[in-house]
C-alpha cells in the first residue's frame, strides 16, 4: 500500500534522489556508539534538535489557548493547564523542555569543543552554533514572561535592568524591551511576538544553515 | 496447501521466512521513531481537540420580564446570561422578541437572522413582519421565514413562574 503510493509519486516526480541525498550517508565508526560506547556524546546534537522540535510543536499547541494580554494571560495559562485535557502535559513539555534544550545544547557544545570539531574547515558552523545558543537564551527569556505570574514579572524586570546596565545603549535597549517605562501590557505583547514569531524564525534559519554545513562538510574525524 | 504448491517447493531450496537484517532495523527504528513522535504529539492533539469533547453546559433559565408586560405585538426585552467562555467569565446581554399568540401563549424569538446571522427587528418597514437590515430577510410574527432566509427564527425555551417570564436555551422554531 505505502509502497505503491510511494512508487506512483516517484514515477512522476523522481523523489528518491531528494531524500537519499539527505538521509543516505554512512555513520563513521568513531561516531557509532555500537562500536565505541563513548561515541554517545555524538548524540547530543540530535537530542538538542529533538527537543527543539518538541518545543516548537508544544509551543504551537499552547498558543491555541494562550492570550498575550495582562488581564487574561495568567487566567488562560491556569485554564489550559488545569481545565484542558493533557494541558498539564503539554505545558509541562514546553516548560521542562526549555531547560532541557539548554542542557543538551551545552553537552553538544562540550562535545564539539573537546573533539576539536570547531577547527577549520568548520569554524562557520561554530559561529552559527553560537548564534543558535543566543537565540535559545532569547527564547527562554521572552517565554518566561508569558505566564504573567510574579516570577515572570520579576524575572523580566531583573533581566531588562541587567540589559539597561549596558554602557550608552542600555536605556534604549530597556525601552525597546519594555515597550514603554514599565513591565506591562506592551512588554507582554512584544515578548510574545518575539517568542513565537521572530526568534523561532531566526532559529529555523540558523538550524538550516547548521545542518546544510554539516551535510556539506561531513562529521569531523576521530581524535 | 494444494498438491501443486507442495510439489514445487520440494524442488526449491528451503525458503526461510525470516526478515532481513535491513528490514529488522528499519522496523525497530521506524517503530521507535513512531513511538517517540506519537508520545509527544498525541497529548498535544488531545489538548487541541478538547473543546470538541467537553460536555455542553446545561442551559439555565433567566428571569426576563413580568408576564403582564407581554402584548400581542412583539417587544424586545434584554437580559443577561452568565457565560463561562474558557478563562473568560462574563455576563453578556442577550435579547429576545417576546409576544403572545391568539391563545395567549407566550413565546420568545431569537433576534438572530437565520440567513447569515445579522440582528432582526420588528416592524421596521411597517409591514408587521420581522425585517433583517442585511439582505432583506423577512419573517412573520411566529418567525416563519418569508424571504431570503432558509429557516424560521429560533425560539427560546419559555418558563412562566410567579408572574415572570423566564427564558432558557435556544431551540429550533416549534411554531411554524
Ligand atoms: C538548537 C541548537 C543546536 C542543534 C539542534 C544542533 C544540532 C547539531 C547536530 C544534529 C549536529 C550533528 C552532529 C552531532 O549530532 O553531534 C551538529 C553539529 C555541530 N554543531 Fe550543533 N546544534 C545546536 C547548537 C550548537 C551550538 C551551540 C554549537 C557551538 C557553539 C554548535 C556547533 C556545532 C558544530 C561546530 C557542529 C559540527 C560538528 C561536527 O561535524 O562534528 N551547535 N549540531
Ligand atoms: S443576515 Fe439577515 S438577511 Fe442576510
Amino acid at each position: 500500500m505505502f509502497k505503491s503510493v510511494y512508487n506512483w509519486i516517484d514515477e512522476r516526480l523522481d523523489i528518491t534522489p531528494l531524500w537519499r541525498d539527505v538521509a543516505d550517508h554512512e555513520v563513521p565508526e568513531h561516531v557509532n556508539p555500537a562500536h565505541h560506547f563513548s561515541a554517545f556524546v555524538y548524540c547530543f546534537g540530535g537530542l538538542t534538535f529533538f527537543i527543539t522540535v518538541i518545543q516548537i510543536l508544544s509551543g504551537m499547541f499552547l498558543t491555541m489557548y494562550y492570550v498575550p494580554d495582562i488581564i487574561n494571560a495568567y487566567a488562560s495559562v491556569d485554564y489550559l493547564q488545569h481545565k484542558v485535557a493533557f494541558g498539564q502535559i503539554v505545558r509541562g513539555m514546553h516548560h521542562f523542555g526549555a531547560s532541557l534544550v539548554i542542557v543538551m545544547m551545552f553537552l553538544h557544545t562540550l562535545r564539539v569543543f573537546f573533539t576539536g570539531s570547531y577547527k577549520a574547515p568548520r569554524e562557520m558552523n561554530w559561529v552559527v552554533g553560537m548564534l543558535i545558543f543566543f537565540i535559545m537564551l532569547g527564547l527562554g527569556f521572552t517565554g518566561y514572561l508569558l505566564p504573567w505570574d510574579n516570577k515572570a514579572y520579576y524575572a523580566t524586570k531583573v533581566g531588562v535592568e541587567i540589559a539597561a546596565s549596558v554602557p550608552v545603549l542600555g536605556p534604549y535597549i530597556a525601552d525597546f524591551l519594555y515597550g514603554g517605562d514599565i513591565v506591562g501590557a506592551q512588554t507582554l505583547t512584544r515578548f510574545f511576538a518575539i517568542h513565537v514569531f521572530f526568534l523561532p524564525g531566526a532559529l529555523i534559519a540558523m538550524l538550516a544553515a547548521h545542518f546544510i554545513m554539516i551535510r556539506k562538510q561531513g562529521i569531523s574525524g576521530p581524535l | 496447501m494444494s498438491n501443486h504448491e507442495h510439489h514445487e517447493n520440494a524442488h526449491k531450496p528451503a525458503q526461510r521466512k525470516e526478515m532481513s537484517r535491513r528490514q529488522f532495523l528499519s522496523y525497530t527504528l521506524g517503530g521507535t521513531t513512531a513511538f517517540m513522535m506519537g508520545g509527544a504529539v498525541l497529548p498535544m492533539v488531545r489538548f487541541a481537540v478538547d473543546p470538541l469533547l467537553v460536555k455542553k453546559g446545561e442551559g439555565t433559565y433567566v428571569k426576563v420580564v413580568e408576564e403582564s408586560k407581554i402584548t400581542n405585538e412583539p417587544q424586545e426585552f434584554k437580559f443577561t446570561v452568565h457565560q463561562i467562555d474558557g478563562w473568560y467569565v462574563s455576563d453578556p446581554e442577550l435579547s429576545a422578541w417576546i409576544s403572545k399568540d391568539e391563545n395567549n401563549t407566550i413565546f420568545a424569538l431569537s433576534p438572530v437572522c437565520k440567513h447569515l446571522g445579522c440582528t432582526i427587528g420588528w416592524n421596521v418597514k411597517g409591514k408587521n413582519e420581522f425585517d433583517c437590515p442585511c439582505h432583506d430577510a423577512r419573517y412573520t410574527k411566529d418567525g416563519k421565514n418569508l424571504a431570503v432566509a432558509p429557516n424560521p427564527l429560533d425560539e427560546y425555551e419559555v418558563k412562566l413562574e410567579d408572574g415572570f417570564v423566564y427564558l432558557g436555551p435556544i431551540k429550533p422554531n416549534t411554531r411554524v
